[in-house]
């Protein structure tokens, strides 16, 4: 560890010591260490590099290094080579002695790793000519593959913690809160509030003692963009943090991490560490005269946590239950003095703003919404992962140029953002520009990033039971319209998806939403309705089709699909007899069908899954 | 007094606005609350032992039952849904005749559920023992399971 930071200049002479070193011409390994590519093995690739890097007498010839989410998790784990730019993907433990043999030592292509692009299927060999990064902007999350997230060395190495000595010793707090201002950064939690503005609120707010909190409970379900950001790149974070105490007036932070994610637990947690080791936290910061200090807190898996108040309470030791926010947060929050909350990525981008100005930042993203937005581009899509692009972006582009369009050849049928809060765009919405305002006349909202691709096979009436199922749950139960409302509408779908619906429900439906709204405490019961609303308004025929011809087309509510063979497709291979745990399928002999008994099916779908032939039938 | 429930509470400073963290460090040493322990934070913490017990029973991730060797957990987030994880989470439960939330008979496995745990990319995703496993599919469970017996 390099010794204690006590100026700016200790900070540039170490800086300049990290990049000299950096530029030694040896070649680097990027290896993906992500969460994403865990369940692919990322762990045993790593130890694999490590040991033939010895073995081979290569340790002082190449640098390894393990960093945090490059992106495109769909084609895990990642390697990336520099010089070149050479990505290699779906790299296995086995294909490491190969990788320095060839490409390290040699400068050989390994053709059977590299992508091919799902829609041209041609294979391309640089990083930067792959169409999943070629529209993005990656601002916030680039820097994840310059860096291993647990060494400060290396986020000093690339600029980090520029801004912070910018902003601590050539800055007046109101100048940073004006270059933010300027700059049109919104929240990056969901709803998009001015975050110049809430500085300004909150340092104006009377008070000696102020918070400020960074927002990493994360609880969208099929979002993991901060995930990505806090393990990849937890310095960013801090960094946003400690530059927004200052402007805010503020001398201790909190970072409030969903326990869910304990490599980003883990991350921010060595980042803390190390930067309070060179002094970039604690007493006099590089000797401005400003003292901060940070504390990590866990959450315990509460989606309401992540609603400021909720937070605050959590924050405090109690139950997460929000509270009526007549009295603004940033006049009276965490033990009632000003807070400032903000989400992982809004503080990220902070340090951004700093270092290249708040003119150069506000040239990307439309009139309304400035800068980039992460999201986790997940579902029925080919190129899942985490995706940064500019504001104002179309939904077809993200979907079909980023994400490589839809899974298995199959249909599109809807795009969900904004998570539990937000709403399902059908096709006809697919050349909406993404930013905030533009999303949320949609019926949606940009939310914390979360984007789910469904295809034909998705049911939309099951979307929006699902989603109520999952409020429900989550409901602290403070305020009766959530609580009952969420309840009554979550029957009414499960009746409708049982083929029990009555014409009027959907008005029901409808109406229910509208005292949710009106009456909820918290946005978590305000928005409750969205993916309701949504679905009904543009997929109506799908409600219909459920209530008046007791059908589901996507063929996803048990209650109202069978099973059946196909037998001019079975071979009688017997698979499916041995999958299914009812005992509902009978073997009647090599080459001929097997016979499917429906009064014993439970509609399980384990013969579906396991037919490579296709001869199970669902409808 | 249990030492280990006062080493955690000790490294937290005593810190009431810990508690959260605190109650996650017991769980991961016992697996689940134990009845002493919370009674142990409530008085050397002095929080009031309703409120020890309404943290407890608020927040998803606690358990006030003992759980099994081995702890599964099947993501229910939007990502992992729609590639069919409810299937996934059917076909784990008639694999070991419990239901969500419960413990196997021989203690082996506890399954649980959760809303996201961050690779949704690589959906529907279960986590066993801190071990991830992705794209899973209800034929891929039997083995699963099997590996961790």
């Amino acid at each position: 560890m390099p010794n204690k930071l006590g100026s700016k200049q200790d900070l540039e002479a170490l800086q300049k010591d990290l990049i000299n070193e950096r530029k030694s011409g040896k070649p680097t390994i990027a290896v993906c260490n992500g969460t994403a590519c865990h369940p692919y093995g990322c762990a045993q690739l790593i130890e694999a590099f490590k040991e033939e890097l010895s073995k081979q007498g290569m340790r002082n010839k190449a640098e390894l290094r393990i960093t945090g989410c490059h992106g495109l998790c769909e084609k895990g784990p990642i390697v990336v080579i520099q010089p070149g730019d050479i990505f290699y993907q779906r790299v296995k433990a086995e294909d490491v002695p190969e990788i320095l043999h060839e490409t390290i030592s040699k400068g050989n292509i390994i053709d059977r790793l590299l992508h091919t692009d799902p829609i041209t299927g041609s294979t391309i060999v640089h990083r930067h000519e792959i169409p999943f990064y070629c529209k993005q902007e990656r601002n916030i999350l680039g820097n994840n593959v310059e860096i291993n997230p647990t060494k400060i060395e290396d986020y000093i190495a690339i600029d980090g913690y520029t801004a912070l000595a910018k902003a601590l010793l050539e800055m007046t707090p109101e100048q940073i809160i004006e270059e933010i201002k300027r700059s049109g950064l919104r929240g990056r939690g969901g709803a998009g509030f001015p975050t110049g503005t809430k500085w300004e609120s909150c340092r104006h707010a009377p008070g000696d003692i102020k918070y400020v909190i960074v927002n990493a409970d994360e609880g969208d379900p099929g979002a993991y963009a901060n995930e990505g950001l806090l393990s990849g790149n937890p310095h960013s974070v801090l960094e946003g943090l400690i530059i927004g105490g200052y402007a805010i007036g503020a001398s201790q932070g909190y970072i409030y991490v969903r326990n869910e994610y304990p490599l980003a637990l883990a991350n921010i947690t060595i980042a803390l560490n190390q930067a309070q080791e060179l002094g970039l936290l604690g007493d006099n910061i590089l000797g401005s005269g400003f003292d901060f200090n940070v504390r990590i807190t866990r959450g315990g898996g509460a989606f309401v946590c992540g609603e400021s108040t909720a937070l605050m309470a959590s924050l405090e030791g109690k139950v997460g239950e929000p509270r009526a926010k007549y009295i603004h947060t940033v006049e009276k929050g965490l033990w009632n003095r000003p807070s400032n909350l903000n989400n992982v990525e809004t503080w990220s981008n902070v340090p951004v703003i700093i270092n290249k100005g708040a003119d150069w930042y506000c040239k990307l993203g439309t009139d309304g919404s400035k800068g980039t937005k992460i999201f986790s581009l997940v579902g029925k899509i080919n190129n899942t992962g985490l995706v940064e692009v500019p504001m104002g972006i179309t939904l077809r582009e993200i979907i079909y140029d980023t994400g490589g369009g839809i899974r298995g050849g199959k249909k599109f049928k809807a795009v969900q953002t904004g998570g539990p809060s937000g709403g399902c765009l059908p096709e006809s919405l697919l050349d909406l520009s993404v930013d905030f305002d533009e999303l949320t006349k949609a019926g949606s909202m940009m939310g914390s990033g979360g984007m789910i691709v469904m295809d034909e096979t998705t049911c939309m009436v099951d979307i929006a039971k699902y989603f109520l199922t999952f409020l429900e749950e989550e409901s602290c139960g403070k305020c009766v319209p959530c609580r009952e409302g969420i309840k009554r509408m979550r029957q009414i779908l499960d009746d409708i998806s049982e083929g029990k619906g009555d014409e009027a429900d959907i008005d029901l439906l409808e109406r229910v939403s509208a005292t949710l709204v009106d009456s909820s405490l918290c946005a978590l019961g305000a928005t409750a309705p969205n993916p309701v609303l949504t679905t009904i308004r543009y997929f109506k025929d799908e409600y219909e089709a459920h209530i008046k011809e007791k059908r589901c087309p996507a063929g996803i509510c048990k209650a109202l699909i069978h099973y059946y063979i196909i037998e001019e497709k079975c071979p009688g291979c017997g698979l499916c007899v041995k999958a299914c745990p009812q005992e509902a399928i009978t073997f009647m002999g090599k080459k001929k069908p097997v016979v499917l008994d429906e009064s014993k099916c439970i509609k399980c779908g384990a013969c579906y899954d396991i037919c490579k032939l296709e001869a199970i039938g669902k409808e | 007094m249990d030492e280990k429930v006062t080493a955690i509470i000790n490294k937290y400073d005593c810190d009431k606005g810990q508690l959260v963290s605190i109650l996650q460090d017991i769980q991961a040493e016992y697996y689940y609350l134990p009845k002493e322990a919370l009674i142990q934070v409530s008085e050397s913490m002095a929080i009031p032992a309703s409120r020890v017990y309404d943290v407890a029973t608020f927040f998803r991730a606690f358990s006030l039952e003992p759980r099994g060797k081995h702890f599964i957990n099947v993501c229910l987030g939007t990502a992992c849904h729609v590639r069919g994880a409810a299937r996934i989470l059917e076909q784990i439960e008639r694999s070991l005749a419990i239901k969500r939330g419960g413990t196997s008979k021989d203690r082996k496995f506890t399954l649980e559920t959760v809303n996201c745990m961050g690779c949704c990319a690589v959906g529907p995703a279960v986590k066993i023992d801190g071990e991830y496993f992705g794209q899973m599919s209800t034929d891929k469970v039997e083995g699963l399971l099997t590996k961790f017996e």
